[in-house]
């Protein structure tokens, strides 16, 4: 991994909400970015790539959707393909599967933050954004206790404060931010 | 590697050499979580605690493999998927008097009846024999049941209709209670039998193989391996079916095929 810093990944959870969420944090980011970020946005089955088309368009920092397989790389953002859950494997590639939903989501927040928190420990950061559900707390408790810091946005400010309220009363969050806060914690990674 | 990480690499060959199941090429990630779950479940502290009960109970152990290996799908699951296999692939195999199909991965045998319902619509089912293979007994008997939940019908029914099917659904099924029944003349031509694509090796010869999302659990080195199964169970111009997720890429046999229909992962043997 090229990464220089204390941290070697970013994996962020997003549901009702995120896209906006989402953009304000990825628009900041530099083709450069010396991390990969990777991110689970519940979404719809249906919706192929259209999700990843609205980001590239607001971001500077390339944006894929997974490939099984795939090797995680700095300076790219993944997406978790629509109707699979993604996972980190100890060698630093991508591997996804068809397991049934988790918190009624498949990609599930959890089972990527699980499964990025056995393969880097201490060195993950963990954000967990807007939405109305709890997924995303278990894993963000995972990550926290492999020793990696985690954040949830602030509820007052997620336009769907459930999710990020779930992962603070689950005692999985390390810091509660704003987006610009995130913005500006993570370019100083 | 951690200590974690050594019991469960322990536990994996000891399944393999005590009961045959070779899990040891299975994508880490997914197998780690399952384990895991089960050991949540059963209230199992520790890894080396979970060996030691699988090892001395057999049925312990049946119970672990059932969970460990058992994937779940949907009628017509991706239908545009259902719908190019209907449109470039059925017509081709009309040409053939005789029609043999291996879905391997089967799971709980809603693809397989969606496949049926295919080949019955087209007018091929009497001349076809399908060969439904799945490593988990469970699953393997569920789907020779061909009994599913009521509440998913209308999830499999939107499918279908975007898959292009344009008979009435419910006349492939008949419902009771909370529970559907499919017709039995969809599965007169299926053969439901357990194959470990892991281990076991090919039974015959087959003008489409389908195989979707079971790929995925396999690391490159098994994927690699599987395929070359596939390969060698075509016939010449034989089809090949993928999840959308799914390549060739680690496939050492890639040149051997050519895209029929490369966004719905549907190829043919060409040499």
């Amino acid at each position: 991994m090229a990464a220089h810093g204390k941290y070697e990944a970013i994996v962020i959870g997003a549901s009702a909400g995120g896209l906006s969420a989402l953009t304000t944090i990825l628009g900041a980011l530099p083709a450069s970015f010396s991390l990969p970020v990777i991110i689970v946005q519940h979404r719809y089955r249906d919706q192929m790539n259209l999700l990843e088309e609205i980001l590239q368009n607001k971001c500077k920092i390339q944006i894929r959707q997974v490939e099984e397989k795939e090797k995680v790389e700095a300076g790219i953002v993944y997406i978790a393909p629509p109707d699979y859950h993604l996972l980190i494997e100890s060698d630093n590639t991508f591997s996804l599967s068809s397991d049934p939903q988790v918190s009624f989501s498949r990609p599930s927040i959890d089972v990527l933050f699980e499964s990025a928190a056995a393969t880097y420990r201490k060195s993950l950061i963990g954000i967990v954004l807007t939405g109305a559900n709890k997924d995303g707390a278990a894993g963000l408790l995972a990550i926290k206790k492999a020793g990696g810091l985690t954040i949830a946005q602030s509820p007052e400010e997620a336009e769907y404060p459930y999710m990020p309220q779930a992962a603070i009363d689950k005692g999985a969050a390390t810091l509660v931010l704003t987006l610009k806060e995130i913005q500006t914690r993570i370019l100083n990674c | 590697m951690d200590t974690e990480n050594i019991a469960f690499k322990e536990l994996l060959d000891s399944i393999r050499l005590v009961y045959g199941y070779d899990f040891t090429d299975y994508a880490e990630a997914s197998v780690k979580r399952r384990v895991n779950n089960f050991m949540a479940n059963h209230k199992i502290e520790a890894i080396d605690q979970l060996a030691k009960m699988i090892l001395k109970d057999e049925k312990v152990f049946e119970e672990f493999i059932q969970e460990l290996s058992v994937t779940v799908t949907e009628m017509f699951r991706d239908p545009p998927f259902y719908k190019s296999l209907r449109e470039t692939v059925l017509k081709r195999l009309a040409t053939y008097p005789f029609i043999k199909i291996w879905v391997a991965g089967c799971a709980t045998g809603e693809e397989v009846y969606s496949i049926a319902i295919l080949f019955k619509e087209e007018g091929l089912l009497n001349r076809t024999l399908i060969y439904a293979t799945d490593i988990n007994q469970k699953s393997l008997q569920t789907a020779k049941e061909g009994m599913y939940p009521l509440e998913n019908m209308k999830q499999h029914t939107a499918n279908y209709q975007k898959a292009g099917g344009n008979q009435p659904f419910s006349e492939y099924y008949t419902a009771k209670y909370n529970t559907v029944m499919f017709d039995k003349s969809l599965k007169q031509n299926i053969v439901f039998a357990p194959h470990n694509l892991a281990v076991d090796k090919s039974f015959n010869e087959f003008q489409l193989i389908i195989c979707r999302n079971v790929l995925i659990y396999f690391n490159q080195k098994l994927q690699n391996h599987v395929i070359n199964l596939f390969y060698e169970s075509l016939c010449p111009f034989g089809f090949f079916g993928m999840g959308n997720k799914e390549s060739l890429l680690f496939s050492d046999k890639q040149q051997f095929f050519e895209d029929v229909d490369r966004k719905q992962k549907i190829f043919m043997k060409t040499k």
